[in-house]
């Protein structure tokens, strides 16, 4: 189905029929959180405030979720540790 | 325990999940502050995606808020930020079922949905131990629109939690004054200029306004004081009769603050008692809870007005010398206020 | 031809408009009603609330602190698969306007009593459409009954024609203000059970299919399944939107005369052909067209001017909207004059029945002569010698072929 849809395909209604995850808000951000888990001690300190939330534990390390992060460095100010650093956002080369 | 994440590719459909009840579910989600247990066992009502400003409290009150519900949840919102941000046609970023009606009705549909559940119920269309109804709603739809239907709803006595995210001031619309700005606070509408140094009144004591209809709890929190606000959330739900909770919601780009602050804005909104935490029951009246409660038992750890002031822009007039009385005005309105829940509460030393 | 529940078989009520209204309701298996009180509605929600302290009914009754949250809680209880229902007259109508759009918008089939009152200022409780033209643009249908039978009757289609899945909009079921709803009629009403089963039960939400869904699901707000009502459009998509709204209520007017006809076989009763009602148009010069319970008194003293043999007819409007330009196109086709009352006015413009009818009549190649009679505003009463006046001056425009002035005020002291 081509994207926008026309009226013959939208639910009754006007009710929304995508999630939010296919929109990647991550190019909003001039600067990402990089976290270094040498210094990391895994409190989820920053899974627990990320306000998207774009910030995932797998079972041994949190993961930033660049696809949505904002950069808005909360989990980098929140680190009790300061395990987390916001470095500038360089477009098409490494952070 | 140092080695870094073998892959670094996020799968969406693990991490990011809708909510799905059953028919029959019971609402016996445990409440559970071990940050490991919380990972597994609870995924926020609110996904990733949503078109909220870098840096606003407004999902992370959403999100530790859902971490707190119990089972099968409604969510209903007014207009405001946190509707317009998560439901940008054809997107959501809901999770569970939500409704937005209009602007000044939040409660009024909230009624509306808790008698539906109630005859759906009753007619065995819906089966479900209960279906929870949880408003989040703006102080621009609580404070001065929205207060004539929360008024009403709460008069009514309908069983629902009704949480006010309280950036203080309409910051959808570019943040004007609303009833819940603070005095001297600069907004579009009050701006700082010649002859006025921002907003004249003092914001409208909503959360007191709440416990004077007699509702069947009351609380202030913040998402800083992450514990105490699960607490209070899962309080809410359970009591059977209307709740309000008054959750104060920083915005960088209103309140003019840097965005890493976010949550050390209301940290120090707590700890200069410019905005305390306690919570309010029929039976228990008054009670200070988590840092609040240690202000109270240890004076020392109170902070001047201005640790707070000088965070936010809004305020960056305050503190210049020419306005030394006004600022002095606003530390004894603090204190007057604090001094005078200290007398209310009746876990404060005496 | 028998229906199928004869009249010994319906139970004969003495009841007043507001009354009717409630039985009806009562037998409808509602969900939700939240209701303020406002003249001359006062009696619906009342006699409701005694149903309810009576055990009589499973419905949950709010009593809402305001129309507009009267029509808020209504919107809530639909999104969550109830029945709604609610009632209302002019301030609280104008109070809850937002209310409206948002209902027909989110395609929530609410069924709503609107006892026809004037608008402020200056304050007046009494009769006229004022507060039903105001709605009109809402995207609700709006049906008007003539008399108190028909009350009773129409309140019970609107739930049906509402929920019908090629509508799915909410229904306002208009009546007079106290011509209607406090005068007494002696009406036949159904047994509980013909009623449930007209209406087919409990309400069932229609069926929408979400992407991100792995399912079907019902339209309403159940924990089974995260759907999310009323979001925000943008330039992008909110037109798109509009357009499914337009066809359900062209979709309105095939299923208004199959609930009719329905009826018909059902009670015996039936209201022309749904949309609208003719009375001796077949070879009138004069037609007088109308809504409302003024269309009684108008069908009396015409039916007395053709016993002197003059060719007049009436038109009743039942269904003002959706509007039936075609229905109404083919009864004014061999008029000469179409007398149009209105019993509310556009500032500025004409009364909007009056617009109605010229564009219903603008394609056909001989066009009546029209002319707008406004009548009735505040609740003065439409008597048969304003009537027989009225006619008098059509007939007059007949003779001279020429329209002195295109708009007229009838019963107003200079």
């Amino acid at each position: 189905m081509s994207e926008p849809r026309g009226w013959k395909n939208l639910p009754l209604g006007a009710l929304p029929y995508k999630l939010s995850l296919e929109y990647k808000t991550g190019d909003w951000r001039a600067e990402r959180p990089v976290i270094d888990y040498t210094k990391c001690t895994r409190c989820l300190i920053c899974w627990l405030f990320c306000p998207e939330p774009a910030i995932v534990w797998d079972g041994s390390n949190v993961m930033i979720d660049y696809d949505y992060c904002k950069g808005c460095g909360i989990c980098a100010y929140e680190c009790p540790v300061k395990a987390i650093s916001m470095v500038p956002e360089y477009r098409g080369g490494s952070g | 325990m140092s080695a870094p994440p073998v892959s670094t590719i996020i799968d969406k459909e693990k991490y990011y999940r809708i909510w799905v009840f059953e028919p029959g579910a019971k609402s016996d989600s445990p409440l559970i502050f071990n940050l490991r247990e919380l990972t597994s066992k609870k995924t926020p009502a609110i996904l990733p995606g949503h078109r909220l400003c870098a840096g606003c409290a407004a999902p992370i009150i959403v999100k530790l808020a859902s971490f707190a519900f119990r089972g099968p949840t409604i969510v209903v919102s007014p207009t405001g930020c946190l509707e317009v941000s998560t439901t940008v046609f054809p997107y959501t970023s809901w999770a569970v079922p939500w409704i937005h009606n209009a602007f000044e009705n939040a409660a009024a549909t909230a009624s509306g949905i808790e008698a539906s559940i109630k005859a759906l119920k009753k007619t065995g269309r819906i089966k479900y131990e209960h279906v929870d109804i949880v408003v989040f709603a703006g102080d621009g739809g609580t404070y001065d629109i929205g207060l004539q239907a929360l008024s009403g709803a709460f008069e009514r006595g309908h069983d629902f939690l009704y949480i006010l995210y309280d950036n203080e001031a309409y910051m959808n619309t570019g943040i004007q004054r609303s009833g819940g700005t603070p005095k001297y606070a600069w907004t579009t509408t009050t701006p700082v200029g010649r002859v006025q140094p921002g907003k004249l009144e003092h914001r409208k004591p909503i959360a007191e306004i709440m416990v004077a209809h007699k509702a069947k709890y009351v609380a202030t929190a913040t998402p800083a004081h992450w514990v105490d606000l699960m607490k209070k959330v899962r309080k809410g739900i359970e009591v059977e009769g209307p709740a309000f909770i008054h959750a104060l919601s920083s915005c960088n780009r209103g309140w003019r603050h840097d965005l890493e602050i976010a949550l050390e804005v209301l940290r120090r909104a707590v700890d200069t008692c410019y905005f305390p935490l306690w919570e309010w029951s029929p039976n228990t009246g008054y009670l200070l809870t988590d840092r609040s409660l240690a202000i109270a038992r240890n004076p020392a750890l109170k902070q001047p007005i201005e640790k707070y002031l000088e965070t936010q822009g809004r305020f960056a007039h305050l503190l210049k010398p020419e306005n030394k009385h006004l600022l002095r005005e606003l530390q004894e309105y603090v204190d007057s206020v604090w001094e005078d829940l200290l007398k209310r509460a009746s876990n404060a030393p005496r | 031809m028998i229906p199928k529940v004869p009249l010994d078989k319906q139970i004969r009520l003495n009841v007043n408009g507001d009354e009717a209204v409630a039985y009806a309701a009562k037998q409808c298996l509602i969900d939700v009603v939240a209701a303020y009180p406002i003249t001359p509605q006062t009696i619906i929600v009342e006699k409701f609330s005694e149903f309810v302290a009576n055990g009589e009914v499973h419905t949950e009754f709010i009593a809402v602190e305001s129309e507009h949250s009267a029509m808020s809680a209504c919107i809530g209880a639909a999104a969550a698969g109830a029945r709604a229902f609610t009632s209302t007259s002019a301030q609280g109508l104008a109070l809850m306007v937002e209310t409206l759009y948002i209902a027909s918008g989110l395609r929530l089939p609410i069924v709503m009593a609107l006892v026809n009152r004037a608008l402020s200022a200056p304050i007046n409780i009494h009769c006229d459409h004022s507060d039903a033209y105001l709605m009109r643009d809402s995207g609700w249908i709006q049906l008007f009954v003539e008399n108190v039978q028909e009350a009773y009757d129409t309140t019970i289609q609107a739930f049906r024609i509402g929920e019908d899945e090629r509508v799915q909009l909410p229904v306002a079921v208009n009546l007079d203000g106290f011509f209607l709803s406090h005068t007494m009629e002696n009406i036949y009403i159904l047994p509980d059970d013909v009623v449930h089963e007209f209406i087919g039960g409990y309400r069932k939400p229609p069926v929408v299919k979400i992407d991100y869904l792995n399912k079907e699901v019902s339209y309403q707000l159940n924990p089974a399944y995260p759907l999310t009502i009323g979001p925000l459009d943008l330039y992008d998509y909110y037109f798109e939107h509009k357009i499914p709204q337009i066809i359900a209520m062209e979709n309105a007017l095939s299923v208004i005369k199959e609930v009719n006809e329905e009826w018909f076989a059902l009670t015996g009763r039936r209201y022309g052909n749904g949309l609208i009602e003719t009375t001796y148009v077949e070879d009138a010069d004069v037609i007088i067209v109308i809504m409302g319970s003024s269309a009684g008194t108008v069908k009396q003293v015409v039916k007395k001017r053709r016993g002197r043999g003059e060719k007049i007819g009436v038109v009743r409007i039942r269904s003002f909207r959706p509007f039936p330009y075609n229905d109404v196109a083919e009864a004014l086709r061999n008029a000469k004059v179409v007398v149009v009352m209105d019993r509310g006015l556009s500032f500025g413009s004409f009364g909007p029945l009056y617009l109605e009818i010229n564009a219903s009549i603008s394609d056909l190649s001989v066009k009546p002569m029209l002319l707008n009679y406004i009548y009735g505003l505040g609740g003065r009463d439409l008597s048969p010698e304003m009537i027989e006046r009225v006619i008098d001056e059509a007939t007059d425009v007949l003779k001279r072929g020429v329209i002195p002035r295109k708009i007229s005020f009838v019963g107003v002291r200079e």
